[in-house]
């Protein structure tokens, strides 16, 4: 078995609210291989966006607070590495981001190739390479080569001309051709994609979907994928994680995990995908106010097989090889 | 067949494009020649990817913006060329509901004095009838009575997305226009919503018009259903019937390019290429041909006109089978 490329273990994080401390990520665990595709679903407030900031440090601040687990990455412990650190040596460089919505993340007064050329400035990989012996033009010189064969590679028509426009002038689906552009360009192990296709509609969606799958797969680039359309993490990704008010419950390959959820919050999750044959079934109740949110397994007070047990969080088991659940009573028995 | 409740003739909406000095540089052209008619009970559905003048379309038959071209039939009376105040007694039965109608609450304002505050404007009812209609449309939406006096940030999202609608049912419309309800939510909130949506045109006797981009959901609700291109409908038809055989290549592409759980991966087999041009910037012949698969010399020189060649079931297409 290969060795995990990045490994998030018990991972607690709060926010802090006027009404109180909002436990937003509670003792979440999950480990990605390289060159894996994973996908961390689940419904808007279940903390798939923190923990994907989390994994990058760029938690704001002023709220967030870290509250205990491990980010082990390269062989270290990422929330406790310094943050200039962090920026020189990971963000961006080893572990690149994919924003949701990808005409606020360009700066407008700024031409594209102002923007890349300023992110190659600190983070093109000729910098670490040990081969490249030429000074500063010729970096300069070999980079932009590389940009243009990049844009090329994301489909992107006349990349010199594209270079000189300002972000406004493309569109929505170009921009976020550029920003897979960027963020492969460091040549980073992994990339955490935030509801890349959120903005997206429908035919373009499948357009930047097919693009980005086919080149993490080409360069072997782990993507962690985050979305509430399930039918946009079967498209990609090898694996699926899903999340409910802030903890991690079931954890299998794609195939698996729609054929065969363990965890009663999934199966519900799958059973609301409207669809001619079952209808129209939502799940009844509401999402818990992570400020004080229900004790031990969260999806307890909604859950219909929930018992007394169900106020301790039950710990991970397999359900499958490869396929984990957190649940006393799960749906699956374990098939060896 | 009864009498259509609702009839869009080639209504047209053309926005003016202006540059730095405020000269008009050309048009974009939102609706271009729209028409079809809406059966009273139907829900229709409109669908479309952004700019494809979905969304204007619903506010072009509400008079928010006014129509450049075309008639809108509503009750055997046009009014699209209506001013505010003569439309008045017919916006009452057509109803416009914002894609998060509990946005549309006054923060200051009780439940109660939202939900009376569109009968005091459209009716004469007094005080007390008021009351008891309002009182009804609460039961109907699911909302208990104690809620009348509480003010929306001490409900939940989903409630105050209750009372909205409970906000546009108190005048009894017979045509509402939903833009785009479900986007947004999650698809557990989503199913409640749905069958709210449905439970209350059972029991108001209401007819729909559902603008939305999500094709599944469209596809489990609506009796007939409208695509829309770049300003115009590309094809209109009952639902089981254009979901199993789409006629217009853009219906293909756009039905091709929707994630099928358990099925072949859209990844592997979406052709389509491109993104749609410019609204303001209109290629020759049809809108479609500069990403279409099937696109000829034809296509370049002649506007397809809305064919309908097949059982219930119409397409703008000159290849189209």
């Amino acid at each position: 078995m290969e060795s995990d490329l990045i490994t998030v273990r018990d991972l607690r994080v709060a926010f802090a609210a006027d009404a109180g401390l909002a436990k937003v990520l509670d003792g979440v665990s999950c480990a990605i291989r390289p060159g894996e595709i994973r996908g961390l679903v689940g419904e808007s407030g279940c903390g798939k966006t923190t923990l994907a900031r989390a994994i990058l440090g760029i938690l704001p601040r002023n709220s967030a607070r870290i509250e205990g687990g491990q980010v082990l990455f390269g062989g270290r412990d990422l929330l406790k590495v310094p943050e200039a650190a962090l920026a020189r040596e990971v963000r961006g460089r080893e572990i690149a981001y994919i924003p949701q919505d990808p005409s606020t993340a360009f700066n407008p007064v700024f031409t594209i190739g102002t923007q890349i050329a300023d992110l190659m400035h600190w983070k093109s990989p000729l910098l670490r390479d040990p081969n490249f012996k030429g000074n500063a033009r010729a970096r300069r010189a070999a980079d932009l080569a590389r940009v243009v064969e990049w844009l090329r590679l994301v489909q992107l028509p006349n990349p010199e001309a594209l270079l000189r426009k300002y972000p406004h002038e493309v569109s929505g689906g170009q921009r976020q051709r550029l920003m897979i552009a960027m963020a492969l360009l460091p040549e980073p192990k992994l990339v955490i994609a935030d509801e890349p296709t959120t903005a997206l509609d429908v035919t373009v969606q499948a357009q930047i979907l097919k693009l980005l799958k086919g080149l993490a797969r080409e360069r072997n680039v782990a993507v962690l994928f985050t979305t509430h359309d399930l039918g946009a993490a079967y498209e990609i990704c090898d694996r699926i994680t899903v999340m409910y008010a802030g903890q991690e419950v079931e954890e299998a390959p794609v195939a698996e995990f729609f054929n065969r959820p363990s965890h009663p919050y999934t199966r519900k999750l799958l059973d609301s995908l409207p669809s001619a044959e079952t209808g129209l079934r939502g799940i009844p109740g509401e999402i818990p106010r992570l400020i004080d949110p229900p004790p031990g397994c969260r999806f307890n007070p909604r859950c219909d097989r929930a018992t007394e047990i169900c106020q301790q969080r039950p710990a991970p088991e397999l359900a499958s090889p490869g396929h984990s659940v957190r649940c006393h009573h799960r749906l699956t028995e374990f098939a060896a | 067949m009864s009498a259509p409740i609702l009839e869009v003739e080639n209504l047209r909406k053309y926005f003016p494009v202006r540059n730095l000095w405020k000269r008009r540089v050309g048009w974009l052209r939102a609706l271009d020649d729209v028409s079809f008619t809406v059966q009273p009970g139907e829900i229709l559905g409109i669908v479309g990817e952004s700019g494809c003048g979905k969304s204007t379309l619903g506010k072009t038959l509400m008079g928010i913006h006014t129509a450049t071209q075309g008639r809108i039939l509503f009750q055997d009376q046009d009014i699209a060329p209506l001013k505010p105040h003569q439309s008045r007694k017919f916006r009452q039965h057509l109803q416009y509901c914002y894609q998060d109608p509990g946005a549309s609450l006054d923060p200051r304002w009780t439940i109660r004095a939202s939900l009376h505050e569109p009968l005091i404007v459209h009716t004469d009812l007094d005080e007390a009838a008021r009351e008891e209609r309002v009182r009804e449309i609460l039961a109907a939406v699911g909302l208990p009575l104690t809620h009348l006096d509480l003010y929306p940030h001490e409900i939940s999202g989903g409630q105050q997305r209750r009372v909205g609608l409970a906000r546009i049912l108190t005048l009894k419309p017979s045509v509402v226009i939903l833009d785009e309800p479900t986007s947004g939510l999650d698809v557990s909130v989503q199913a409640t919503i749905l069958k709210l949506f449905l439970s209350l045109q059972q029991q108001f006797g209401l007819t729909y018009l559902f603008v939305s981009h999500d094709l599944s959901v469209v596809r489990l609700i609506c009796d007939r259903v409208a695509v829309m291109y770049l300003g115009r409908i590309v094809e209109i038809g009952e639902t089981a019937q254009v979901f199993a055989t789409p006629r217009h290549p853009y219906t293909q592409s756009l039905l091709a390019a929707i994630p099928k759980i358990g099925g072949a991966r859209v990844t592997d087999t979406f052709a389509l290429e491109g993104e749609p041009p410019s609204p303001t910037n209109l290629p020759s012949g049809c809108r479609f041909r500069t990403r279409c698969p099937r696109a000829q010399a034809l296509c370049a020189e002649q506007d397809p006109a809305l064919r309908a060649d097949w059982p219930n079931q119409a397409a703008a297409c000159h290849f189209a089978e």
